[in-house]
């Protein structure tokens, strides 16, 4: 299978220094590989790997990017990011199964859901910093879990069940897996570019000199609650769009996305992957949900699992499975 | 309007006292994990599973080895203290120099591994566990309800304990070094202390607290493998806004916030869960340390 | 970035390991195997969480017995089981099933306690138009408005619950009532329509008091209930929450004062783990009990060397059954046509009467719903218990054709066809 995959990638791979726009979305020589190959394995992987099981990854894969673009970024650990993933995905399944909305607008409900919650808990949360975010994002986070319960819309804990998958654009059909697959891969590989280049902007530029010197950037003249609050906001509207895309692709809503778990769980994927590299929550996300997969048969030993890989993250490789490896290439990834 | 009132007093009162109850446990966690973070810098999120673990190490003690109720009272704690140190020699003390986020991570996988090989050892919907002979029998009259001795002696160990940890940290020449040690450890080493013992016994004695408060709770709560990450999150609440650290601040806190949720209880039932996050955000925007931290 | 293709080839060797996968077709939908003598049934459950010990592996060896009472093997139709946990969650759960039935040839659905799941997985077997056969889960919704010509829902709802404990509870007197419900929809829908035959019944409720899920503490809402001077404290929740609320009753002395306790939804695996001394004079409803009749007692004695010192309850009796069952219907048509539809198995089972050790002889209804009678129990005390395992009694049989909600109160879109 391997050499399938870098068949496919290699003839693309030697293109990499004539095609343009590479490096105007801001990747450099090692990004643009890896990037081509990361392209590659989206276009090859549903010919070999099942394509829901595909779905799943690239909505988790984004997911953990956005929250990426927060932590890795800005230095901020949110532990609350599940109120936007899970209510993304709420909306998303609200608008299509009752408004009739088509995929692409019911998606774009979840980035606004996201979007709108993430002003409300970015306003209050990034007042504080450390330990103290991440706590009051919990807390905000437990709210709109109460919410959830509560909401009649929500159908408590049954969930929002048989979401139609419709039309896209009210006339491409995405009832078949292979046809919802490259809307998901669109939907991931635009969110996923959109992070990367906005985290090589200048705006971009200023949030690493907040993370790396608050009063230092302040002095310089940014308004360092501004530029946090709107990279809050963009991290919450991404994960708005990967809980709504998720729900597409099962047609389902449920409390577990949610759930203050879920929370952890994406710090886990990006943790693995590497906190503030380009391609580390995705790998940590494949990883991750891999597991979830293919140990289900194992029962109870998932939950010891991922623990055992947490301890491992934190105690032998902290920084991320990908960070690890640009270290040992010398280069950034 | 005075009846209406009397009505109230009489449905809230009894509520007060059980509220008291769960502050108990409320306070016992956090003070732990105060001690925990106030010495080592480290969020225990594993503190959860160690409640759990101080439950399941007396229903062993009884089962097992037809060990009861008050020795395990004292046994539990050493055993899952004796674990603490194992964890804090092996894994955590490599973290204090890092960022508390990694140890808060580090304690959350462990808590993951922990719970999940006794659920796999034990099962899920839990094992029976009753209340000591001396403390069982009919519910006392307080006048106003009937409230079961086991419910009293809570509220006693845990005031009792709570005191006696602040004593030992605010009082005594040992309390003095630790909190001359989170200061400037190098100082104190230089003085002839043995710091990292001092600071692995630390935190051993937070993970006995939480223990402690497992075998407390064994009687009177489901003894299962989720019974403390369902209440850690909570309790990490009361920890925040009792001001990160602060020992005095964690035992209020605790306490108030078990008075605050019973009644909850009475008025908005389906909220008692989720009044705690509430204050807590409100606390942490009005004033960012907690209720009693220094900022 | 060869951590990315690392990750794929893990992946990939995960994916190698599993059955019936070919090594470059895995993605593509396969069509039904050469050889359709085989079946295959998928347990799909919770293996690590607060459902384990209702379903989990319990629930797979019952399987499996089921497989071997059917003597299907004499007749040349071989039967694998595979399971996995869904561990509560629905997207885990839905991506399961759908592998499991797009690639590894999986026929059947059984088991699947938590509703949210349960109802995700009732959409994708009809979908793919293969069987269902629901036996922990105890939505109503299976076999109302979201019923399917695929799916047998065998063992409870929370129907049958609320009718038999409401309804035949207040004919042994016990006629006013308190609630502590759990607030979402399955404490509410509990909690409704026991009201709904308490009150049909000639009894009163009192008031509820509404918890949220996973509390620990239920003192203060036991005092309430007491201040209710209700005779009966209905607990409309489950797992550690009525565990707990029972528990803390049995510390306060609730019972002591003549105050029943009614659990609307407990499995014997509860009463085990809370003890006799804390479940006594408990009174709740079950619709298979180990030691209800020979039969019964025969289908324990057979099953219980593979169970790991755990006793089946209503949920695992409801796997075997509804497995045994399924077998006759694939017997009686033959398993290659079988295989080819799901709609017709299901057609066929609800044509054939039902009877098994379990359940005794029942039927299955149009809109899926498989009919046997509800008993109310009272958990015996510890002077009454004359050995493991010995917990029940019986207080009184709601009849099969009444046990569940009538066909036309169910708006399942079904029955009008």
């Amino acid at each position: 299978m391997a050499s399938h995959a870098s068949t496919i990638a290699a003839p693309v791979a030697q293109d990499a220094p004539g095609l343009p726009g590479l490096s105007a979305l801001g990747f450099n020589r090692a990004q643009s590989i890896a990037f081509l190959i990361l392209l590659a394995l989206l276009i090859a992987g549903p010919f070999f790997l099942y394509p829901v099981f595909l779905m799943k990854l690239l909505c988790f894969a984004l997911f953990a990017c956005a929250f990426n673009l927060l932590i890795g970024y800005v230095g901020l650990l949110s532990f609350g990011h599940a109120m936007f993933f899970g209510m993304g995905g709420y909306l998303a399944a609200h608008a299509a199964k009752v408004w009739g909305f088509t995929p692409e607008l019911a998606i774009l409900t979840g980035g606004a859901v996201g979007a709108g919650l993430g002003v409300v808990a970015g306003w209050i949360a990034i007042r504080r910093q450390g330990i103290y975010f991440a706590m009051i994002t919990l807390a905000l986070a437990q709210m709109v879990y109460f919410f959830c319960l509560q909401a009649p819309f929500t159908g408590g804990e049954d969930g929002i069940q048989r979401v139609p998958r419709g039309a896209l654009l009210g006339v491409i059909d995405l009832g078949r897996d292979m046809s919802l697959y490259w809307v998901v891969a669109a939907v991931f590989l635009a969110g996923f570019l959109f992070i990367n280049r906005v985290v090589h902007s200048p705006f971009g530029q200023v949030l690493t000199a907040i993370r790396e010197n608050e009063p230092r950037a302040i002095s310089l003249g940014y308004r360092a609650d501004d530029y946090k609050l709107m990279a809050f906001t963009l991290s919450a509207t991404l994960a708005g769009i990967a809980g709504g895309t998720k729900a597409l692709v099962f047609g389902i809503a449920t409390l577990t996305d949610v759930y203050w778990a879920m929370s952890g769980e994406v710090v886990l994927m990006t943790l693995l992957g590497g906190l503030g590299t380009v391609f580390g929550p995705v790998v940590g996300a494949a990883v991750i949900v891999t597991m979830q997969n293919y140990l289900a048969e194992f029962g109870a030993w998932v939950t010891v699992i991922q623990g055992g890989i947490f301890v491992a993250c934190v105690l032998a490789f902290r920084a991320g499975i990908v960070g690890e490896l640009a270290r040992l290439l010398k280069v950034r990834l | 309007m005075f009846e209406d009132l009397l009505f109230q007093l009489e449905l809230g009162l009894p509520q007060v006292v059980l509220g008291l109850v769960n502050g108990a446990f409320y306070a016992l966690l956090s003070l732990g994990l105060a001690v925990i973070f106030g010495m080592l810098n480290v969020i225990n999120f594993a503190h959860g599973a160690q409640f759990m673990m101080g439950a399941f190490v007396a229903w062993m003690l009884l089962n097992w080895f037809g060990i009861g109720y008050w020795p395990a009272l004292i046994l539990s704690p050493l055993i899952v203290g004796a674990f603490g140190v194992l964890l804090e020699k092996t894994m955590i003390s490599r973290l204090y120099k890092l960022d508390h986020l990694y140890g808060l991570l580090l304690t959350f996988g462990l808590a993951l591994i922990i719970e999940g090989i006794f659920r796999n050892e034990f099962g899920s919907s839990g094992l029976p566990y009753s209340p000591p002979a001396s403390l069982a029998g009919p519910p006392v009259d307080l006048g106003f309800m009937f409230l079961p001795k086991y419910r009293l002696w809570v509220v006693a160990a845990a005031l009792v304990l709570s005191l006696a940890t602040w004593l030992v940290i605010e009082k005594t020449r040992l309390g003095a070094y630790l909190r001359a040690a989170t200061e400037n450890a190098a100082l104190v080493q230089a003085f002839g202390v043995n710091v990292p013992r001092m600071v692995t016994l630390t935190y051993a004695a937070g993970v006995a607290l939480a223990a402690f408060a497992g075998v407390l709770a064994a009687p009177i709560y489901s003894v299962n493998p989720q019974m403390g990450s369902n209440l850690i999150i909570v309790v990490f609440a009361v920890v925040v806004i009792g001001g990160m650290g602060s020992i005095l601040g964690s035992v209020l806190t605790g306490f108030g916030l078990g008075l605050v949720e019973g009644l909850t209880k009475v008025f908005y039932p389906e909220a008692s869960s989720t009044v705690i996050f509430v204050i807590m955000a409100i606390v942490l925007l009005a004033r960012p340390a907690g209720l009693f931290g220094r900022a | 970035m060869t951590q990315d293709r690392r990750s794929l080839l893990k992946t990939a060797a995960a994916a190698a390991l599993l059955p019936g996968l070919g090594a470059g077709l895995a993605a593509m939908p396969r069509p039904a195997r050469a050889q359709p003598t085989t079946l295959k049934i998928g347990v799909l459950n919770d293996q690590s969480g607060v459902y384990r010990e209702v379903s989990g592996p319990t629930s797979t060896a019952c399987v499996r017995q089921a497989i071997q009472d059917s003597g299907i093997a004499a007749k040349g139709v071989t039967v694998e089981v595979v399971q996995a946990d869904h561990q509560n969650k629905a997207d885990v759960g839905s991506t399961i099933v759908r592998q499991w039935i797009d690639r590894d040839g999986v026929d059947v659905i059984v088991d699947v306690p938590n509703s949210a799941v349960a109802l995700a997985v009732n959409g994708i077997v009809r979908e793919k138009n293969k069987v269902y056969l629901n036996s922990t889960g105890g939505t109503t919704e299976l076999t109302g408005r979201q019923c399917s010509p695929n799916t047998v829902h065998w063992t409870y709802d929370t129907y049958m619950l609320a009718r038999s404990t409401g309804g035949a509870m207040v004919k042994t007197g016990a006629d006013s009532w308190f609630f502590i419900t759990a607030d979402y929809a399955f404490g509410h829908d509990l909690e409704r329509n026991t009201t709904g035959f308490i009150q049909a019944a000639g009894g009163k409720v009192l008031g509820s008091v509404r918890h949220p899920l996973q509390s620990t503490d239920f003192s203060s809402y036991l005092l309430q209930a007491q201040q209710s001077r209700a005779k009966v404290i209905g607990l409309a929740n489950a797992g550690t929450d009525t565990i707990n609320s029972v528990k803390q009753a049995a510390e306060f002395g609730v019972t002591r004062r003549g105050t029943k306790i009614a659990v609307l939804l407990m499995f014997i695996n509860d009463v085990h783990s809370l003890g006799l001394k804390a479940a006594q004079g408990l009174v709740c409803t079950e619709s298979f009990y180990w030691d209800l009749n020979d039969r019964t007692r025969a289908f324990t004695e057979r099953v219980r060397g593979s169970l790991a010192g755990n006793y089946p309850a209503m949920s695992h009796a409801g796997c075997y059954a509804s497995v045994l069952h399924y077998l006759k219907a694939v017997a009686d048509m033959g398993a290659p046509a079988a295989k080819a539809s799901g709609t017709d198995v299901v057609a066929r089972m609800k044509a054939m009467p039902t009877d098994d050790d379990a359940f005794g002889k029942g039927r299955i209804r149009e809109d899926g719903r498989k009919l046997h009678p509800a008993y109310l129990f009272e958990v015996k005390t510890p002077e009454e218990s004359r050995g493991p395992w010995d917990y029940y009694k019986l207080l009184q049989t709601t009849e099969a054709e009444e046990a569940f909600r009538p066909l036309a109160e169910g708006s399942c879109p079904l029955v009008r066809s």
